[in-house]
């Protein structure tokens, strides 16, 4: 045993030890995100089971839905829920039944007891609609009706409505189309004219020609909204024709406005391969859809195109200013006292709690800065803030504050690591010293300067405490980039994934319906981090090519 | 950087040069003059006085013992103690007659007219082409023609062009140590500078390549002002038209090769060419 200790082995088994811990933390981290998160787009099976309703004193219902979950739990917890079971055993396995229809029962999720059951089908031709309110209608189609005449009806009837359902899509994206860009322009230029003419009224500039100017380009625009909307309500007309009327599993009649349908599909009916298709285009739709109901449906595009674009602002403003630090630190600023008690409080700035700088942010940025560039150049908009609120600009600075260190001192360490001969090549040509760096020591310790760009993307992207307090909503109206000039606004709030998951995960009125959500944003939001980075590793991997010198 | 330099004015010369500063052949002219140059590393006096004439066109080597002051006296021509700190130099060196330690004397202009080869070969992470032609796109050269010209010519000039003709964009770590080291002559005659400091050029190479660049000493010195430093006497006595013997910060000998190491003057030199101490 002595010589064993002794030989160094127990220490190769614990340093082994360590990192087998963290690997299996990591790999058991994403096997459950991904787990949990992934099979939420998985059309599953419809199942009807038979079930003795304790509720109604045991009279055989039909509870139509797909199995989400399956849990043991004791005899004494479901006596205590009310319900008077008898059992040998002490476990009663429960199911968890996503059972939709939520404007019908009053609940999309339901719990049934094992014992309770006395039989399962799986019908073929029940009907899953995907809805813009209220969640998912399963039912059979009975009649799809247009204008009120019946067109179709039973089971025969889905070829109808699938090409029904079609053309109501089809009509459905154009009227987005026109809502969202054509009136959302004309909206954004006619604030724009008010806010010209509010200038010009502040600025006592207000001639009548000018006023009448802007009049006249306000009707225009009124006309032209006028137009829009005209079309509009022809589209709307057009959308609501078509109704389809659904048997649900508990007996009613649900007559359903098509327009109200996103998607419709008979899952017990879907071969794998279909399945699979359709699992691949419920996780694009995730991907570059806005989200609906509150954040429980449709998809998460808009929190990660402001994760994404945020992380960009925050690099492009910490990384020149962090750079800019360490060449002075370290290359002009004489070593001493002074230099070392700098560095030593920017790396302690490192360490302070991320809230910390989000209430700074708040109270230095948006009430400060913001205020005061609104009184300074936005007076016409008040009492309405520009950026004197939350907004995109503000969470990146914040969050640039924030990593700046970091990149400080990579960069500061990749300075001092280039070679003194180097320098003196260069100054020995006649190279000034501003020269000096620009032509080769800043190239040489770029790799450096990526590295601090990489950990200030990790740490950056993962940051949701601060953004709470400075520009994250839980829901964006708008993209910070779009089709308007200056096509970026920085100062909108935006959407963040970070928060998406706490949102969804802990603000959420359906907490059954959210919880694969949170999961699956979460593995998105690593999917997203680990992107950025490989994006960032990859142009430090050329460079050190590049200056590979280094290292002999 | 911290320039620390001081200057003394109006020292009489005459009544300071107390060593005996032999020339058995008279030089034709003198580029470089050095008067009484002392050079403190804070309290500590690294060269105690210093006066010497470097002569034009011709090869003048340093030699002496480890810690001598040779390479801190090579290093006072282009000014490059200007960039330790602590460093404070009295005395004057005249560049054609003018104080290269003048108030008004612009370092980076100084060092384009005397270039520097140092100890171990230090190409920049560039091609072989952005390399030599470092120093001119520094001064703002930016016609390919003229680039392209320069580069040829100092390549030629350093004895390198025919091996790397073909490969002028590839790193220049591609390179062997002595190709890197004519590559780094290439770089420094780029500039056309009148005088070209060598410290220990050779010492990180092998035989062969050291050879190599003891050629290129011997071709260059039609066209420039050469001082090389060196620890090998073999070597100084191969290359060089003079010769300093340098001692504990003081130049104890200067002469013509030849005389230095046939017949030197003093009894501390002779005791170091013939190997007795250093």
């Amino acid at each position: 045993m002595k010589t064993w200790i002794k030989s160094g082995k127990p220490w190769i088994w614990l340093t082994a030890g360590a990192v087998s811990i963290c690997l299996l933390a990591v790999i058991g981290l994403l096997g459950l995100i991904i787990a949990r998160g992934m099979v939420h787009f998985w059309p599953s099976d419809i199942n009807a089971y038979q079930y003795q309703d304790p509720y109604q004193n045991g009279e055989v219902v039909q509870v139509v839905g797909e199995l989400r979950e399956k849990e043991e739990v004791s005899l004494e917890r479901i006596r205590d829920s009310g319900v008077a079971l008898e059992s040998s055993s002490d476990r009663i396995q429960r199911y968890l039944i996503k059972v939709g229809n939520r404007d019908i029962g009053g609940s999309d999720f339901r719990w049934i007891i094992q014992p309770l059951i006395s039989g399962v089908s799986t019908p073929k031709e029940i009907i899953v609609f995907e809805r813009l309110e209220w969640g998912n209608l399963h039912g059979d189609l009975l009649q799809l009706k247009i204008d009120g005449a019946t067109v179709a009806e039973g089971p025969g009837g889905w070829e109808a409505l699938q090409k029904q359902l079609d053309t109501t899509l089809d009509l459905h994206s154009t009227i987005r189309d026109i809502e969202k860009s054509d009136i959302g322009s004309i909206n954004y230029a006619m604030e724009q004219l008010r806010l010209d003419k509010r200038t010009l009224e502040l600025k006592n500039g207000a001639s009548p020609e000018a006023l009448a100017d802007i009049q006249l380009e306000t009707e225009q625009l009124q006309q032209e909204y006028e137009l829009l909307q005209n079309r509009l309500q022809g589209l709307y007309r057009e959308i609501g024709r078509a109704t389809v009327t659904v048997k649900v599993s508990t007996g009613q009649t649900v007559e359903l406005p098509l327009s109200k349908v996103v998607r419709a599909y008979q899952p017990n009916k879907l071969s794998l391969f279909a399945k699979t298709l359709f699992y691949f285009e419920k996780v694009w739709e995730f991907l570059s859809e806005d989200p609906r109901e509150a954040n429980t449906e449709g998809g998460i595009f808009p929190a990660i195109f402001g994760t994404v674009i945020m992380v960009i602002i925050m690099s492009m403003l910490a990384t020149p200013f962090g750079v800019i630090a360490a060449i002075y630190l370290r290359e002009y600023a004489k070593q001493g006292f002074i230099t070392r008690t700098i560095r030593i409080a920017v790396n302690n700035l490192a360490g302070v709690p991320a809230i910390v700088y989000g209430v700074f942010g708040l109270g230095f940025f948006v009430y400060f800065l913001g205020g005061s560039i609104d009184s300074l150049f936005f007076p016409e908009a008040a009492p309405a803030p520009v950026f004197g609120t939350p907004g995109l600009l503000w969470a990146s600075l914040t969050l640039a504050l924030l990593t700046m260190p970091v990149v400080i001192v990579a960069t500061e360490e990749g300075l001092s690591r280039i070679p003194r001969s180097i320098r003196e090549g260069s100054l020995a040509l006649g190279a000034t010293k501003a020269e000096t760096l620009w032509r080769t020591i800043i190239p040489m310790a770029s790799p450096a300067i990526m590295t601090g760009m990489i950990l200030a993307i990790a740490r950056a992207a993962g940051e949701v405490a601060p953004l709470m307090l400075v520009g994250v909503v839980k829901l964006a109206p708008s993209l910070p980039l779009d089709g308007n000039f200056p096509f970026v606004h920085l100062d909108r709030k935006f959407m963040h994934l970070g928060f998406h998951i706490y949102d969804v995960g802990f603000q959420s009125p359906n907490i059954e319906a959210a919880r694969p959500l949170v999961y699956a944003t979460a593995l998105l939001l690593v999917i997203v981090i680990v992107v950025l980075n490989l994006a960032a590793i990859a142009i430090r991997n050329r460079l050190r090519e590049k200056y590979k010198s280094l290292e002999q | 950087m911290i320039k620390s330099s001081t200057m003394t004015h109006g020292i009489d010369l005459g009544a300071i040069t107390g060593e005996r500063v032999a020339h058995s052949s008279a030089p034709t002219e003198n580029t470089l003059e050095v008067k009484d140059l002392r050079l403190f590393y804070g309290d500590k006096e690294a060269l105690k006085g210093v006066n010497m004439p470097i002569p034009k066109q011709r090869v003048t080597a340093f030699i002496g013992p480890s810690g001598c002051g040779k390479s801190t006296l090579l290093r006072c021509f282009n000014r490059m103690n200007d960039l330790v700190d602590g460093v404070r130099i009295e005395g004057k060196i005249l560049l054609d007659g003018d104080d290269i330690y003048a108030r008004t004397v612009d370092v980076s202009a100084l060092r384009r007219r005397v270039g520097m080869v140092f100890q171990k070969p230090n190409p920049f992470p560039k091609s072989i082409y952005e390399n030599v032609a470092y120093g001119l796109r520094i001064q703002g050269v930016k016609e390919r023609r003229v680039l392209d010209e320069a580069v040829e010519n100092s390549l030629k000039g350093a004895a390198l062009w025919d091996e790397v003709k073909d490969r002028l964009h590839d790193s220049a770590f591609g390179l062997s140590g002595g190709q890197q080291q004519r590559l780094v002559i290439a770089r420094a005659i780029a500039i056309e500078p009148d005088v070209l400091l060598l410290d220990e050029p050779a010492s990180a190479l092998d035989p062969i390549s050291t050879l190599k660049i003891e050629e290129l000493i011997y071709e260059l010195k039609s066209t420039y002002t050469i001082i090389i430093v060196t620890h090998n006497m073999q070597q100084a006595a191969r290359v060089s038209d003079y010769t300093a013997f340098m001692y504990m910060g003081e130049l104890i000998e200067l002469a013509s090769t030849d005389t230095l190491f046939t017949n030197p003057g003093k009894k501390q030199t002779e005791d170091y060419i013939t190997g007795r101490y250093g």
